[in-house]
């Protein structure tokens, strides 16, 4: 078996791997989304538990106070924010951690395709993992706080528009506690969720909004600019942090 | 095809090497040695681009490169400690998976025949996690053959490997020296390699 050797590519395919250049951002992009959706539909115990992590969260508030309709309407937008940033937040650690464990992340920043790419990618399989199944229940879960058919509409717009943002930031924290011992998921909560907290306060501010009858456009409008300035910056940002990890 | 002028290297406050010097042209190999802990690791992943030396410069084809940078990441593969497999996948997703994300363009049929000849031919569809530490260092080599990088870093390349192994392996590099590629390996055991392909590196001595 010793002897058998592998096929060999012509002395020419060298210089035609050399001359391949990193034009395929895209492509990059599209590696780590793919593979890091299929590691999520792989493992799915574990989107399971921080799905249900976010529904109790939700589910607990209305138990512990009196089950009163105005009450629980004005906390309603509130507490599901918060689970969400929670639900978000609970799932970040593994973002990189994992592949810079096993090695994956240096063969990732090795890669001829932009790591901020590769690192968009990964971002937008954690946002349909984790944001969209969250922005997708809200509406269920709003039932609890006798939310009116317009509130839930702004509640899950401002989600969708939301929810990336945290996953882009979160992405930045992440890469950032690379390589500290323990994991260092409380060091992220702490350097992340203020962060989190513009997003929070537009998120459901806008649903108040509209509850008082002056309208969501303006703070949807908020959380779009800041999602656009997240997707521009973030990924260059991360991509830094995880070079330094793996310096 | 990669030179090193008077690098140094090191890690937290430890100075590990200084002003090594060493060239490997087009089908020739360095293999680096030395007692533990005097730096081989640090200067793989130096020569790989994924860190920064201290002080000197790192050479591809004669023009001076930074860590990460374009031509180095094309030109480069590197297996280090880690062997970058997944054990949620197959051995053939994780190969497939390597071997796209470094921009190669092999298919199914290339990725089985490179997973027959390193003999995980029939274990193709176990997931990675049932596989032994020495099959999981063999789809490292199917990896490393589908590649097409003139320049491979091999850190401990023979870890875990048996017999078998260390012969496949030393046929991989053979053929890539043959094919005008370079090499640079840090081992401590005799791949049995060429002798004349060959310069030695000792660090720490």
């Amino acid at each position: 078996m010793s002897g058998m050797a592998l096929r060999s590519p012509a002395p020419a395919a060298f210089e035609a791997a050399a001359g391949r250049t990193a034009d395929g951002a895209l492509a990059g992009l599209r590696w780590a989304a793919a593979r890091d959706l299929r590691l999520a539909l792989r493992s799915r115990a574990e989107l399971g538990v921080q799905l249900l992590f976010y529904v109790i969260v939700v589910a607990l508030f209305p138990l512990s106070m009196t089950p009163e309709r105005n009450l629980l309407a004005t906390m309603g937008p509130g507490v599901l924010w918060v689970a969400a940033l929670l639900a978000s937040l609970l799932s970040l650690p593994r973002l990189f951690a994992t592949d810079h464990a096993d090695g994956t992340l240096e063969q990732i920043a090795l890669s001829p395709y932009p790591l901020e790419a590769l690192v968009a990618g990964k971002v937008l399989a954690h946002w349909l993992t984790t944001g969209l199944p969250v922005a997708l229940l809200a509406p269920l879960l709003a039932l609890q706080y006798y939310l009116d058919a317009g509130s839930v509409a702004v509640l899950v717009a401002g989600l969708l528009l939301g929810t990336p943002i945290l996953s882009l930031l979160g992405a930045v924290g992440a890469a950032l506690t690379l390589g500290l011992r323990g994991g260092g998921g409380s060091l992220l909560a702490l350097l992340i969720l203020p962060l989190y907290v513009p997003v929070l306060i537009f998120g459901a501010g806008a649903v108040d909004a509209a509850r008082a009858g002056l309208g969501a456009t303006a703070n949807l409008s908020l959380l779009g600019a800041g999602l656009a300035l997240a997707l521009v910056g973030t990924p260059f940002a991360a991509a830094a942090a995880v070079r330094i990890a793996l310096d | 095809m990669l030179e090193v002028h008077d690098l140094a290297g090191r890690r937290g406050h430890a100075d590990l090497f200084a002003g090594v010097d060493f060239r490997v042209p087009a089908g020739g190999a360095v293999v680096v040695t030395g007692p533990n802990g005097t730096g081989k690791t640090t200067l793989l992943r130096m020569l790989a681009g994924l860190s920064a030396p201290a002080a000197g410069e790192i050479r591809l084809k004669g023009h001076k490169v930074a860590p990460f940078a374009p031509e180095l990441r094309a030109a480069v593969a590197y297996a280090g400690h880690l062997p970058a497999l997944k054990d949620e996948l197959t051995a053939e997703e994780n190969l497939s998976s390597l071997v796209r994300l470094a921009g190669g363009t092999a298919g199914p049929d290339a990725m089985r025949s490179a997973l027959d000849r390193v003999a995980l031919g029939r274990r193709r569809s176990l997931p990675a996690r049932v596989l032994s530490a020495g099959q999981r260092r063999r789809i490292g080599l199917a990896r490393l053959a589908l590649l097409e990088r003139p320049v491979w870093i091999l850190d401990e390349p023979v870890t875990a490997l048996d017999a078998a192994g260390i012969g496949l392996l030393a046929t991989l590099v053979h053929d890539h020296l043959d094919r005008g590629g370079a090499a640079v390996l840090a081992t401590h055991q005799a791949l049995g390699l060429e002798p004349s392909r060959v310069q030695s590196l000792v660090l720490g001595g």
